[in-house]
């Protein structure tokens, strides 16, 4: 699909590039098969999927019944048998029923069966709150995919990595859930290479590099990140990484800031307990314990359920909460 | 207003060979030659040793848990012969080995399985199948996403996938049936009804007379059929299946069977079963009923007969020694096939087979007492 003046002008938006990312790989791919609840005609509830099925017809891109368990494990049956199916469960409250097809076969089968069996499929999931939507509509279920092996778990949050990521999602031979901060789908515009190019699962981003503490964060929450550094005294040297990928986590990037700076804050917008801030926490102690100032530090949703919109911008980690943890950590 | 009737259906039930192995003559039509069931009563000898011989190697601690098969022959063997071996795709769940040893698979593969050995799910490659589903229905999915492939791909292949009379109240069986009907995807669905889900009988499971009259809801042909009867489940899955290759879309079988041993070697079915059930089903054995049929027709001795138990008895013995003497598995197996390629956390496990850090590193012990 050519890219329109508005795109050539201003860049792409997070849909714009995952649109593209699909259709130009899908152009290529003719195993590729998009299936779930109104990607068709309709193009997705977001627009994701926005003209594809008029590119590559009602067989390629399908509309489905109304079913999350179904569309998992067709799209597992569709890998097993040598496509490479691309599902979408419209937004993460809806993995619940597709939750069992996605554990208990797509993230097993690869061991089950010693290899002879593989699910090749990525998973594409709206993600996280702060677009004023109904309930179950707008949580944050990463680490619980995360904890889960035979599962690769993505969040990019900028239309560059995800159109890098997505691609490599799409070629990885394991199942891959491809979570998408529905906050950031159109916040902003980049301007992104057109042609395809990769971004290898398992690498975290350097924002903003910096020599006083490591600043973590992944998904939408990393923009509350940059608004919190932009509020800090001038002379804070806060080192910001966007983990992009949750699993397989990339440690080595995180451990040689900490390593640097001796000081770190995690910024999660998923509940605190058992979260992946709790994975980061332990493993920076378990690598840089010497190095450590302060101790680590986790800003986080609460330990309560995602509430309805009206209070959910005091539910998610903001600006003021991110930079009043780091000042307490600089001031250990 | 007058009221009408929007809808009307009814379900039909196939038996061709009854239980006293007499032969239906014309359903039988264009079905089994004699020979072909010759050769398929041999089989089902075979299929019934192994059985017997797997529950044996539970009871003396050889094995892990056992689900026995017996009784259930038929239902396995009619509908596996009716697919195209390397053609065809089984999505099994655990009750049917027969259908899948007669699509490939090597007998001491569903040993190995229940011996606790992921190698017994490693399917060989030609071997159109998956592996056992232990989870209840929702392999269901798996073979309409299968057959969607097919489809897509213009194949004339199809897929048959095989479940419980339980395993119908699950959700995955009705998202299963739904879509496959609705994009008229190449699959069979093959209800084994053996009348009891473990200890829940038909009639606490389902409100419904039939599995087959489920069908209807999603527009989908269905049959039920005598189970124990191997013409009778030969000619519904052979029409099933043909049906489906010639673009007809899927179909649903129930065929009518009986457990005869217990759900598992870990279950004692006499604590829920009336043994005159379990009699009067005994008198509905599929083997028995095959017996009967082939005397009536002068085609088996029992001098055959007793060559036959001997020979199956020799080849149980060599399928029990290749499950047996395997070299138990590494366990860097168990790290190998998470991904194709292991996460570096994953590698550092396998390779110091610790989880803790200092355990991964025993270096920064000394780090530490440095300091």
């Amino acid at each position: 699909m050519p890219r329109t003046d508005m795109m050539k002008e201003k860049g792409l938006t997070l849909v714009d590039a995952i649109n593209e990312t699909l259709a130009q790989e899908m152009e290529q791919d003719d195993r590729i098969v998009l299936l779930g609840e109104d990607v068709g005609l309709n193009g997705g509830v977001f627009r994701v999927t926005d003209g594809l099925q008029k590119i590559f017809g009602e067989h390629r891109v399908v509309d489905t019944p109304l079913a999350e368990s179904g569309i998992m494990g067709t799209a597992i049956g569709l890998a097993m048998a040598g496509m490479r199916p691309i599902p979408e469960i419209q937004f993460e409250g809806f993995l619940g029923p597709a939750y069992d097809q996605l554990v208990k076969h797509a993230a097993r089968y690869r061991t089950r069966s010693r290899g002879a069996i593989t699910i090749p499929l990525t998973v594409r999931v709206p993600v996280g709150g702060g677009i004023h939507a109904p309930e179950l509509h707008s949580d944050s279920p990463e680490a619980i995919y995360a904890h889960t092996p035979g599962l690769k778990v993505v969040m990019p949050c900028t239309p560059y990595d995800a159109k890098g990521l997505l691609l490599s999602a799409i070629r990885d031979p394991d199942p891959v859930i491809f979570f998408e901060p529905k906050r950031v789908y159109r916040s902003f515009r980049e301007q992104i290479p057109e042609e395809q190019y990769t971004i290898p699962i398992g690498q975290a981003k350097v924002v903003t590099e910096g020599t006083d503490l490591t600043l973590v964060s992944w998904g939408a929450s990393v923009f509350q990140c940059l608004e919190a550094l932009d509020s800090l005294p001038e002379d804070v040297s806060v080192e910001l990484i966007d983990l992009r990928t949750i699993y397989p986590l990339d440690v080595d990037t995180i451990a040689q800031s900490v390593e640097k700076t001796g000081r770190c804050v995690i910024v999660q917008e998923a509940p605190k307990t058992a979260g992946m801030a709790s994975e980061i926490a332990t493993l920076i102690q378990e690598h840089c314990f010497l190095h450590l100032q302060a101790p680590v530090q986790r800003v986080c949703g609460f330990d309560t359920v995602m509430p309805y919109y009206k209070l959910e911008l005091e539910y998610l980690p903001d600006a003021k909460r991110i930079a009043e943890s780091i000042g307490q950590c600089l001031a250990y | 207003m007058p009221s009408r009737t929007v809808y009307t259906a009814n379900i039909d039930f196939i038996q061709i060979l009854d239980e006293h192995g007499v032969l239906d003559e014309k359903l039988a039509k264009d079905t089994l030659s004699d020979q072909e069931v010759l050769d398929l009563y041999q089989f089902m000898i075979r299929c019934r040793a192994l059985d017997e011989v797997a529950f044996k190697l539970q009871r003396s601690g050889r094995m892990g848990t056992y689900p026995q098969n017996k009784g259930q022959e038929a239902a396995a063997i009619g509908s596996g012969y009716a697919a195209k071996k390397g053609v065809d795709y089984l999505v099994p769940c655990y009750r049917e080995n027969a259908a899948l040893f007669m699509h490939g698979l090597p007998m001491h593969y569903i040993l190995l399985h229940w011996m606790g050995d992921e190698r017994g799910n490693q399917i060989p490659a030609g071997v159109n199948m998956t592996p056992l589903s232990i989870p209840i229905g929702t392999q269901m999915l798996h073979a309409t996403g299968i057959a969607w492939a097919f489809k897509l791909r213009k194949e004339p292949r199809v897929a048959i996938t095989y479940f419980g009379d339980g395993a119908t109240s699950e959700g995955d069986f009705h998202e299963a049936m739904n879509f496959a009907s609705t994009l008229q995807v190449p699959v069979v669905f093959f209800c084994q009804n053996n009348q009891w889900a473990i200890s829940v009988p038909r009639e606490s499971q389902m409100n419904s007379e039939t599995v087959a009259q489920k069908a209807i809801a999603y527009g989908m042909p269905s049959v039920q059929v005598d189970g124990n009867d191997l013409f009778a489940v030969y000619k519904a899955t052979k029409e099933a299946v043909e049906r489906a290759r010639g673009g007809g879309g899927p179909s649903l079988i129930e065929a009518m069977t009986y457990r005869l041993a217990d759900h598992t070697t870990a279950d004692d079915a006499r604590r829920y079963r009336d043994p005159k059930e379990v009699e009067a089903w005994q008198g509905k054995d599929p083997v028995i009923r095959l017996r009967k049929f082939l005397d009536a027709k002068k085609l088996w001795s029992d001098a055959q007969q007793t060559k036959l138990e001997e020979e199956a008895k020799e080849m149980v013995v060599e399928v029990v020694k290749r499950a047996e003497h395997i070299e138990k598995p590494t366990l860097a197996d168990i790290f190998d096939y998470t991904f194709a390629e292991l996460p570096a956390e994953l590698l550092k496990q396998k390779q110091t087979m610790r989880t803790s850090s200092l355990g991964q590193n025993p270096e920064q012990v000394g780090l530490g007492a440095a300091r």
